[in-house]
């Protein structure tokens, strides 16, 4: 499957995939979507260029490390919770900002969740991919 | 309060960042947390109210009643100001202790770990925040009695050490929800009121022993002791900080703490001065026979802790004021002398006290230190621990009321303090000097900083001992008593029979010092019962518990993945069948399915095409066209996930198809050939598999077919925009309404990725062909 090709393809399509998952990723609180969603499509896009390229090649190109990855991502989702108890606020109480952000929408905690699950979908698939590659 | 609980917690992550940063000073800069906690609940002395503790609550999760809560009163602020204060002393010594070290960085985190666990535990208002609290010291406590992670005495003592506590814990988690059950509360001061409801219960006697269990296993009581000695194999900070002063009396708090709820019982004061009797023998009997130097003091700790046992158990005003009091002498001293055999070990090399002698040539400030520590340590005169042993003597007798065994005890275990403190005062400081393995020279000045201010402090708190101890420790056995009384405490009695038994046994302890030699000439003679003695069978237990796990393993994780899912496939129809047979549910099959008879084309097409595929799948002799069956297979099923109006499941089942299908192709050319496998030894696995998908099918058709009087559809439905401000209720429900389920998902999540990737790398490495 490595013919200059498709390699030309993937390095094009590399970018588009990635700002379609966070596209994904943005809308799933109004539209279909979501963390889940976008972090498949995400790995997808690293998936597909470890296949065309090579996977060493994949994490040196773009300095990956998916065990960092997985655990930036829960610590994310963990935070996000956590900001309601500065309030005073029980655990995981969502919290929204009084303003609207461009793509993005109302920010609010369980946006930020969402992003910790998005992270972690891409760090855990990847993770799965290299280590089977590399068998 | 919830900041200064977890500020360890959180600042634990800046460790290696600041260590990184500026090197040389880090440990001055990590010592400022204890010291500001300290000032901070130093703060807090002069507000307090006897019997009436300060209370912080804060709500942790409502709708499970659960929340944490935090109950400053004389103990626990007491308890916390030994944790803090100590804490400066021992960061600072750590940090010069290990300066160079690899993971110093890594130390510092277990270290700031520990502490803000100990405080949290001393400081908990419930019982439930108290058991978190516990095994977090226990697993900290791994981490810094393992840290010399190279050395295999090291692992296994760290574990062991976790093991016994953890142990004692699980035996105490039982004892808190029987406690809760019992009196319907965790409340520290709930349980209080309610400590005659306790009493009388018929579960009084389970739960008390269980919450014992958890007591003496912390704080090595007899039979749990043999932990202690072993964890010496940690770096001399943290035997002076855990060892002695912190994490053991955690056992000690938790007696003093249950105390008004719990005590003034027979049995509890049979129990209790019994083991702790026994305790404060064994250990005290144990250290004269051993000559390393940190074994000694572990011993002399195991019998020390003995002595408070006996006398929270004893649980008279006099008991309860001479434990508090031992407790600060003991902090004192014993925290001084570890760090002084750590200084020791590390400027000469050894710490076997009959290679040591006339160091004080050499070591001059440790010298003092150690010197002044023995001396309050042996109880002489002005010294804090001539206090704490006169108040010691004085409870004794008061209980023992001309019980001469009781007394005997008591009596045993301080000679044989004084000698042990003789020996490491004037035996290894002075005579003629020996040579040893290091050129012997004196520690560095953030070593001695400690050790000197803790010596001193035995002193001037001796001789003030009205300003400087009076008002903490009597507030802090107000709270244990739950009864008002004064604490008096003063150097000078008088001459009366007490004084005469302190004097006596300073004479008795000299002599056993003279003979002690002879005494660890005659021990080995004891190996033969250490064979029926607690840790052999520590080590008989735990490798039979290991071959049972490995049994147990070999009989239900036998590496068949066929045989896995037909296990767990097959328990679920068994349990389903069971529930629908037992309850009698009204259902018409066939009406049910009458409603399905108007089906559109293209459902039929794509169900076709899925029936199409599975007998593909079933009788293709390639692996590949197997998988792109599969994936027909796949996507069908998403399709008609699409027809039924659930995008978001219908996506994620595209992907997850995709990356199947791409994963496979990974990995394709490492997989046997597909005839080479048992093909056609299942037809078992055909029977599961069509009666897994008709009992599904009937479920569903039931399930479906009966009203849906759940709030839940309409409660997300209709709340999803105004609450959670998203149009899209899956997407909703996940990240906002049910997200702690989801938070438990992706830690699934993630532990499984990581699960993956160590056994295709364990099978890797074994298999070698690299």
């Amino acid at each position: 499957m490595k013919t200059p090709i498709i390699q030309t393809v993937i390095n094009l399509l590399m970018p588009l995939f990635f700002l379609f998952s966070l596209y994904l990723l943005f809308r799933g609180h109004n539209e279909p979507g979501g963390g889940f969603i976008g972090g498949l499509i995400g790995a997808i896009a690293f998936v597909f260029h470890a296949m065309v390229f090579d996977s060493r090649e994949t994490i040196r190109i773009f300095n990956l490390n998916p065990v960092r990855i997985i655990a930036v991502g829960l610590s994310i989702a963990l935070i996000s919770g956590l900001f309601a108890l500065v309030g005073g606020d029980p655990f995981m109480t969502a919290l929204w900002a009084d303003f609207y952000l461009p793509v993005i929408g109302r920010p609010g905690t369980p946006i930020l969740f969402d992003i910790g699950v998005f992270i972690l979908v891409i760090g855990i698939v990847l993770k799965i991919t290299f280590s089977m590659s590399s068998l | 309060m919830l900041i200064a609980v977890f500020a360890g917690f959180l600042l634990s992550i800046l460790v290696p960042v600041v260590h990184k940063l500026v090197p040389r000073i880090s440990g001055i800069i990590f010592s400022l947390l204890p010291a500001v906690l300290f000032f901070w609940f130093l703060s807090f002395l002069p507000r307090l109210v006897p019997l009436e503790g300060i209370i912080f609550s804060y709500s942790w999760i409502p709708a499970l009643g659960i929340e944490i809560s935090f109950l400053l009163d004389g103990l626990s602020l007491f308890f916390a100001l030994l944790i803090t204060g100590f804490g400066v002393f021992i960061f600072l010594y750590a940090s010069a202790y290990l300066k160079g070290h690899r993971y110093f960085d890594r130390f510092f985190i277990y270290l700031f770990l520990f502490m803000s666990s100990m405080i949290g535990l001393t400081l908990s208002g419930n019982l439930i925040s108290m058991f978190v609290f516990w095994e977090l010291t226990s697993l900290t406590s791994y981490l810094l009695i393992g840290f010399y992670n190279e050395s295999e005495i090291s692992r296994k003592n760290a574990l062991q050490a976790m093991l016994v506590t953890v142990f004692g814990g699980l035996a105490m988690m039982a004892g808190v929800i029987l406690t809760g059950m019992m009196a319907g509360s965790y409340n520290f001061i709930d349980l209080m009121t309610d400590s005659q409801v306790l009493k009388d219960h018929p579960w009084y006697m389970a739960a008390l022993i269980l919450l014992l269990l958890g007591a003496f296993t912390k704080s090595a009581q007899f039979p749990f002791h043999f932990w202690l000695p072993n964890a010496m194999a940690a770096p001399a900070p943290v035997s002076a900080y855990l060892h002695s002063t912190t994490m053991v009396k955690a056992g000690i708090y938790l007696l003093a703490r249950i105390s008004p709820i719990y005590g003034g019982t027979t049995e509890w004061q049979v129990i209790l001065t019994t083991i702790g009797g026994i305790t404060m023998l064994i250990g005290s009997l144990m250290a004269i026979q051993n000559t390393d130097l940190k074994k000694i003091l572990a011993y002399t700790t195991i019998s020390a802790l003995g002595v408070m046992v006996f006398l929270i158990g004893i649980g008279t005003v006099l008991a309860i004021q001479a434990a508090m009091v031992l407790l600060l002498a003991h902090a004192l001293y014993k925290g001084t002398l570890f760090m002084v055999a750590g200084n020791i070990d590390h400027e000469t090399g050894t710490r076997d006290v009959s290679k040591l002698s006339g160091l004080a040539r050499k070591l001059p400030v440790t010298a003092y230190a150690a010197v002044l520590a023995s001396m309050s340590m042996a109880g002489v005169l002005p010294f804090f621990g001539f206090i704490s042993k006169e108040v010691l003597y004085e409870a004794s007798l008061e209980f023992s009321a001309g019980n001469i065994l009781i007394m005997l005890v008591v009596f045993i275990s301080a000679v044989i303090f004084t000698a042990i403190a003789i020996e490491i005062a004037y035996a290894v400081f002075f005579g003629p000097y020996k040579e040893t393995p290091k050129k012997a020279h004196e520690a560095p000045p953030m070593m001695l900083a400690g050790p000197v201010t803790l010596a001193t402090l035995g002193l001037i708190v001796g001789l003030f001992v009205q300003f400087l101890a009076t008002p903490l420790l009597g507030s802090s056995a107000i709270a244990v008593l739950n009864v008002e009384h004064p604490l008096k405490l003063a150097l000078w009695h008088g001459f009366n029979l007490v004084l005469g038994l302190s004097l006596l046994t300073l004479l008795c302890g000299y002599l056993l010092f003279r003979v002690r030699s002879r005494i660890r000439a005659w021990a080995p003679r004891l190996d033969n019962l250490y064979k029926w003695g607690p840790e052999a069978g520590y080590q008989k237990i735990i490798p039979g518990l290991l071959n049972i796990a490995t049994a147990q393993t070999r009989f239900f994780q036998n590496g068949s993945l066929r045989n896995y899912i037909s296990t767990i496939i097959g328990t679920f129809i068994f349990f389903i069948l069971l529930t629908l047979l037992t309850h009698d549910l009204e259902f018409d099959l066939m009406k049910r399915l009458s409603l399905y008879t108007e089906l559109r084309i293209y459902e039929v097409v794509i169900t076709g095409l899925i029936i199409v595929a599975f007998f593909v799948i079933i009788n293709s002799k390639s692996r590949l066209t197997t998988l792109v069956a599969m994936g027909v297979l796949g996507y069908g099923i998403a399709v008609i996930f699409l027809f039924y109006g659930a995008p978001d499941v219908a996506m994620t089942q595209f992907l997850i198809e995709t990356l199947t299908v791409v994963l496979f192709v990974l990995i394709l050319h490492r997989l046997p050939s597909i005839s080479s496998g048992k093909r056609n030894a299942g037809t078992g696995y055909i029977v599961v598999s069509v009666a897994f998908g008709l009992v599904m099918t009937y479920l569903l058709l039931m399930i479906t077919g009966l009203p849906l009087d759940s709030e839940l559809r309409s409660l997300y439905a209709e709340n999803s925009y105004p609450l959670g401000k998203g149009r899209n209720v899956v997407n909703v429900i996940l990240v906002d309404f049910r997200q702690l389920d989801t938070l438990g998902e992706i830690v699934v999540l993630a532990i499984a990725g990581i699960g993956i990737f160590s056994m295709i790398k364990v099978k890797y490495s074994e298999g070698g062909n690299k």
